[in-house]
């Protein structure tokens, strides 16, 4: 719904394409490549060939020319998609870094001396605000900072940040105070107390977010790395071994001569683990890209693994199980009255009631007996609802019509001389039993029957958490609610458990026990009492709507504030770990059909009968070892669209997800790279056998 | 394969496998400080060693301290071992009155025994006196067995428990397997090869009159033997722990294709069982201590399946035979070196069992395989002896293996990945991967040296492919504590005693300190319970891609070396064009 302003663009589009060639070009300066240590090594072995080509320009080198210039060639330009990949998946985030930008070009604000007095202040430039200070934010103007609403309420449109472009209310109190520096006032005045000192604020923290400036790798990140480079050291130690090696069964064989630094440094290319390498670091920026177009802000990198980790889920059932109001569902009569009487009454009682729930009275009562009414009666006494009488309703011709709790409409009821029907005892507990809740509607002393208010759980809750399970993630409820209604609530919904009548160190204390026990926590809130627990948590996910001091405590911002959303920040967070995975087996498992393509190719001059080894038939040892680089190359720019989309994630147990990843990366990057080896080189071979007589002496 | 063999290694595995529960549990036992049937006789014992040594047994450590403690201790043998091979003609019990080692010698024996290697660069009958047999070669089989024991059982600890620094402790870990298991299972075994006819004394060698006296040329011309020499010797007691700790340091030059060592057919399968005894029954350990068996079972299970192929294609080529046999018509298998008494099997066998674990025992010759033949042996050392490997070495090396498939496995099923409910991080990953590669890294940068050096290459029997094979597996039996020669390779020679000595000492207390470090950091952590998320890994899938792994790290690392070595010598030998 509110992707509107953002996804639009393809990862293709060629003005991001462009600036991607331009950035990867920069991105070859060997200390920004310090950062990935295997494609440096990757350059290293590029340079080195670079310089051998130079020589056999010059000297006599056991290569001709061309061959190394080709491998030279081609390893500079594994480097090279290696940064063009990473500059892809920043491009994104950069243009619309630079969209938000703008929006903070320039800003005043009317700085107060005293946060009640309105009317005395003066104006400064935005970036002279501190934390601490109160502005005062008329209609049309930009909020100059992140603060809370102290006084007032306003229509602003957060558009800038979301992307959303119906606006929203912001109001003092509660749990919708917070506005977010950028945006814009639409209708009211405001006094907002800043909450953040000028280059902390959201905004720019987003910005730095999106731009990658601050990305820091993840520790499972930092742990794949480790792998990386263990395996490059060994492999840089296998080339260097088999120079010697060669050397000494060239002397002892008497022919052919030691493998060419050539030679050793594309084995080199093609053994290290350059394809994951070359993709790790777009992975990463691309998984909090697709959380960005899913208007999810991660505030680290960290934050949505830890989501693909989570073992629990804890669900407000406000909002997120539930549609946030009850409705109305039935009409229960008592004392062998009509169901239509019921209605009747039950609708006039709320005539003036315009909360949802007196309002789907109204509905179900015309949807079931047609009965109309909207709106007051004229002549009528409204009774509103009062924490004192917990009852409402109105006195029509002379006549009281209330609803209510069934104790409380019990005492009014007999107040007025009235008796209580004997069967609604009965029907009120079997109500309440099934999680609902039962509103008792009396017609003066007469009390006619009850209405059956119902959470609503939202359509298709029960899939996604059927999802969640079979991922192995537990899911619980956690609800104000009596334990009896959050039972049934819970069984409706699916949820594995559930904590009823909690309140705010419930939560806590709920994600301490989790978290002993050795779980991950992720939990959803908008509320400053639920800040304590948002810290707590593993993965917490505040709403944009909600407070400050929640937006704080959490990691990340849904700014859209819906609180399914989770299920999609886990997904992402798995498919990022998973993408990573499968691309290191695909990397590891190439290596087996290089080995076949270059060893037999490399020393077929010192042991003609290796030649055997060459299972794929390949065209001349150096079209063999030409056609492992190109390959080792080529399918970087192949893997990037899965990188950055991330591969495919359909929830299922953990060992048949690890089969079929096995059979697709394993297996899979096992053979790959024989077909594409054998193709390239029936390719070159036509290219050479064209090119003989020109450059090939 | 003929029945015979099957019937043979039926009997091996099928003995073995009655062993591992008992023998397991006994070690958990053991190693837990509870009561054992021993206990009553050797609390007394136990409790004496560390009032003599100042140890507090019930105060753990650390693994920064275990692993202080562990390199000193094993500091102190070797200085000791060293000591005494130096001054070996000052010592008692020296009826022949041999001369000291060289000091290169010295340093390279002495690494070995403390490696638990056993890589022997001189012949035991005509360079080591009873003395340094006894007192000097034998303890260190007996001690450097139980350290290697007491660094995977900390390392098991790591994973066992939650939320603590401290893993154990060193002195006690080590005087427990000395005592516990180490001692009472190689009198038993020593018991049952002196029955056999494994000679056990101290007298002086023996000269035996020739019934057909010979004429052999030597460089004053001709002479006449008229009598041999039998060297004699308390050859059991040692036999026994060297089997048993897979030390496979033989008190012969033959090793175990002298018949003083191997007398008969039940000795020798009492000699293959007692390679596999401990390490096998710690994968039950294991799978005790970190409270799921299956654990160890899964273990175990890969491990059998890779020790079993090794054997079934060691035997095939051996029996195959050579292209060169066959043109002289010669059928019947590859029989040169081989104890024939035995059988081609069962020497196959014990050949594959001898390199699978770190034992190094020989019972034929590596160097006259045939070079399928000898891939194996190499390949099963390469691989860095984790198909039992070395008494709780090959466990802990097989563990490292697990944390690195656990780790992409985990990556592929989308969570940071947990072993044993313990959460793989950056630190596990550098400990795993110096371990699974540090010996290796040994093996190419080594024998890449002793490419480029003339008197190395010059010290191979044969040149050729051949002879790369020799120096390969040279650097890979020591590198990976195996111990056992290819032969055909001048080991004496400075160039190897030292640079050897070197891979042996890297090859064994690098990964043990990282063991150690990867032990420290897992207790530390907190335990995750297992979801459906979880990759369990006790079943069929994740043990095949373990099985894969090492596969593929091993393959991926020697591809070139061994298409160079054995597998050009045998397409050489085959006459393949």
């Amino acid at each position: 719904m509110a992707h509107r302003t953002l996804a639009s663009a393809s990862i293709f589009a060629p003005g991001l394409l462009r600036g991607a060639l331009a950035e990867s070009l920069k991105k070859l300066d060997p200390r920004l490549l310090w950062r990935n240590p295997v494609m440096l090594a990757v350059e290293i072995a590029s340079a080195t060939t670079l310089a051998a080509f130079a020589y056999s320009l010059v000297g006599t080198a056991t290569e001709p020319a061309w061959f190394t210039g080709t491998v030279s060639a081609w390893l500079w330009l594994t480097v090279l998609f290696s940064t063009f990949a990473e500059a892809l998946a920043e491009g994104r985030g950069k243009a619309r870094a630079a969209s938000l930008r703008q929006t903070r070009t320039t800003v005043t604000a009317k700085r107060l001396a005293a946060p009640d007095r309105v009317d005395a202040y003066t104006v400064v430039s935005a970036e002279a605000l501190r934390q601490g200070d109160y502005i005062l934010v008329e209609p049309g103007e930009l909020i100059a900072g992140d603060g809370e609403v102290t006084a007032g309420a306003a229509l602003v449109n957060e558009a800038p940040v979301t992307g959303e472009s119906a606006p929203v209310v912001r109001e003092s109190g509660g749990d919708r105070s917070a506005v977010t520096g950028g945006t814009t006032v639409i209708a009211n005045t405001i006094v907002v107390r800043i909450t953040a000192n000028p280059g902390e604020t959201f905004l720019d923290r987003m910005i730095a977010l999106i731009e990658g400036a601050k990305r820091r790798k993840t520790p499972n990140e930092t742990a794949l790395e480790v792998l990386l480079i263990s395996l490059t050291l060994v492999f840089l130690l296998v080339c260097v071994n088999l120079g010697p090696l060669s050397a000494y069964s060239a002397t002892a064989s008497g022919q052919g001569k030691p493998v060419s630094l050539t030679v050793l440094a594309a084995l080199f290319v093609c053994l290290a683990p350059t394809t994951i390498a070359a993709l790790l670091p777009a992975i990463g920026i691309a998984g909090m890209d697709r959380l960005f177009r899913k208007n999810v802000i991660a505030l680290s990198g960290r934050a949505i693994e830890a989501a693909g980790d989570v073992n629990v889920l804890l669900l407000d059932k406000t909002g997120t199980i539930t549609h946030g109001n009850r409705e109305a569902v039935a009409f229960v009569p008592v004392g062998g009255q009509a169901e239509e009487e019921v209605a009747r009454v039950a609708l006039i009682a709320s005539l003036a009631d315009e909360t949802p729930e007196g309002r789907s009275v109204v509905s179900l009562a015309r949807q079931r007996f047609d009965l109309a009414g909207d709106g007051t009666p004229e002549g009528a006494t409204v009774i509103p609802f009062s924490a004192a009488t917990r009852l409402s309703g109105l006195d029509l011709d002379g006549e009281p019509y209330r609803k209510g709790a069934a104790d409380a409409v019990v005492a009014f009821a007999g107040g007025l001389g009235g008796s209580v029907p004997r069967d609604l005892d009965n029907k009120v507990a079997a109500i309440a039993h099934a999680g609902a809740t039962p509103l008792v509607v009396c017609r003066g002393p007469e009390i006619l029957g009850a209405v059956n208010l119902k959470d609503i759980v939202k359509s298709g809750i029960q899939e996604r958490f059927r999802k969640l399970g079979s991922m192995g993630i537990k899911t619980v409820m956690i609800t104000g609610d009596n334990p009896l209604t959050a039972a049934a609530i819970a069984a409706e919904a699916e949820v594995d458990d559930f904590l009823a009548e909690a309140r705010p160190e419930d939560k806590l204390r709920l994600i301490k026990e989790h978290q002993e026990a050795g779980l991950m926590v992720a939990m959803t809130g908008d509320g400053t009492n639920d800040a304590p627990a948002l810290a707590q948590a593993d993965v917490a996910v505040a709403m944009n709507t909600g407070t400050q001091a929640a937006r704080e405590a959490a990691n990340i911002i849904d700014l859209d504030s819906n609180p399914t959303k989770l299920l999609d920040i886990v997904e992402i967070g798995k498919q990022i770990l998973m993408t990573r995975g499968n691309l290191t087996t695909f990397s590891i498992a190439n290596d087996i059909a290089k080995y076949f393509a270059i060893v037999p190719a490399s020393l077929a001059a010192i042991y003609p009968q290796l030649g055997v080894l060459n299972v794929m038939g390949l065209g001349s040892p150096r079209s063999a070892i030409l056609s492992a680089v190109i390959f080792n190359a080529l399918i970087i720019p192949l893997l990037v669209p899965l990188a950055l989309r991330g591969t495919g994630f359909k929830p299922m147990p953990a060992e048949r997800l690890l089969i079929r990843n096995l059979l697709l990366y394993g297996v899979g990057g096992m053979l790959a790279p024989f077909v594409g080896i054998k193709i390239i080189d029936l390719g070159l071979g036509l290219l050479l056998r064209f090119a003989q007589g020109n450059i090939v002496p | 394969m003929d029945l015979l063999a099957w019937l043979q290694t039926g009997l091996v595995f099928g003995v073995l496998l009655l062993t591992i529960k008992p023998l397991g549990v006994y070690m958990a036992k053991v190693y837990g400080g509870r009561r054992t049937l021993l206990s009553p006789l050797l609390v007394p014992c136990e409790n004496l060693l560390y009032r003599l040594g100042g140890v507090d047994a019930d105060e753990e450590m650390g693994w920064q301290r275990y692993a202080v403690a562990m390199l000193l201790f094993n500091l102190a043998g070797l200085a000791t071992l060293f000591a005494l091979l130096c001054l070996q003609h000052l010592l008692p019990l020296n009826p022949r009155n041999l001369p000291p080692f060289t000091w290169q010698l010295a340093l390279n024996t002495a690494a070995s025994f403390v490696t638990n290697t056993n890589w022997q660069a001189y012949s035991g009958e005509t360079a080591a006196s009873y003395f340094i047999q006894v007192a000097g070669l034998t303890v260190q089989n007996f001690v450097a067995a139980a350290s290697g024991m007491a660094v995977a059982i900390a390392l098991i600890r790591g994973f066992a428990r939650r939320r603590t620094a401290l893993i154990g402790n060193f002195w006690v870990d080590l005087s427990r397997g000395v005592l516990y298991i180490l001692l009472p299972f190689s009198l038993l075994a020593a018991l049952a090869l002196v029955s056999q006819g494994v000679i056990q004394n101290f007298s002086p060698y023996r000269s035996i009159p020739l019934l057909q006296p010979s004429a052999v040329d030597t460089p004053l011309g001709q002479a006449t033997v008229t009598e041999a020499t039998l060297p004699m010797g308390p050859v059991a007691s040692q036999e026994a722990i060297k089997m048993l700790g897979t030390n496979g340091g033989g008190f012969f030059n033959a090793n175990s294709a002298h018949p003083f060592e191997n007398p008969t057919p039940l000795s020798h399968f009492l000699e293959i069982l007692l390679m596999l005894l401990i390490p096998a029954a710690f994968t039950h350990t294991f799978g005790l201590m970190v409270g799921n068996a299956r654990q160890g079972w899964t273990l175990l299970a890969i491990m059998l399946l890779l020790l079993m192929a090794s054997f079934v294609l060691l035997h095939w080529a051996e029996v195959g035979g050579t292209a060169p046999l066959a043109r002289v018509g010669i059928a019947g298998g590859n029989l040169e070196g081989k104890e024939i008494r035995f059988s081609l099997a069962a020497t196959s066998l014990f050949e594959a069992v001898t390199t699978a674990t770190s034992c190094g025992a020989v019972a034929a010759m590596h160097d006259s395989l045939t070079p399928l033949g000898g891939l194996v042996p190499l390949s099963l050392m390469l691989l860095g002896e984790v198909v039992f490997g070395g008494v709780g070495a090959g466990l802990a090396t097989m563990l490292a293996f697990a944390v690195i498939a656990v780790f992409i496995a985990g990556l592929m099923i989308g969570r940071t990945p947990e072993y044993l409910g313990k959460k793989i991080e950056v630190l596990e990953m550098w400990m795993a991967m110096v371990v699974v590669l540090a010996a290796g890294a040994v093996v190419l940068a080594f024998s890449a040296i002793a490419m480029t050096t003339i008197s190395a290459v010059a010290a191979t029997a044969n040149g050729g492919a051949h002879g790369l094979s020799e120096i390969l597996y040279a650097f890979a039996s020591m590198a990976n504590n195996n111990g056992s020669a290819f032969a055909g390779l001048n080991a004496g020679l400075d160039f190897y005693t030292l640079l050897g000595a070197v891979a042996m000492l890297i090859g064994r207390f690098v990964p043990a300190v990282a063991m150690l470090a990867m032990a420290g950091s897992l207790a530390a952590k907190k335990y995750v319970p297992p979801s459906l998320g979880t990759l369990p890994t006790d079943k069929a899938p994740f043990a095949l891609w373990l099985v894969l792994v090492i596969l593929i790290v091993g393959a991926l690392t020697f591809f070139p070396a061994l298409a160079l070595g054995p597998i050009a010598d045998h397409l050489t030998m085959a006459g393949v064009r």
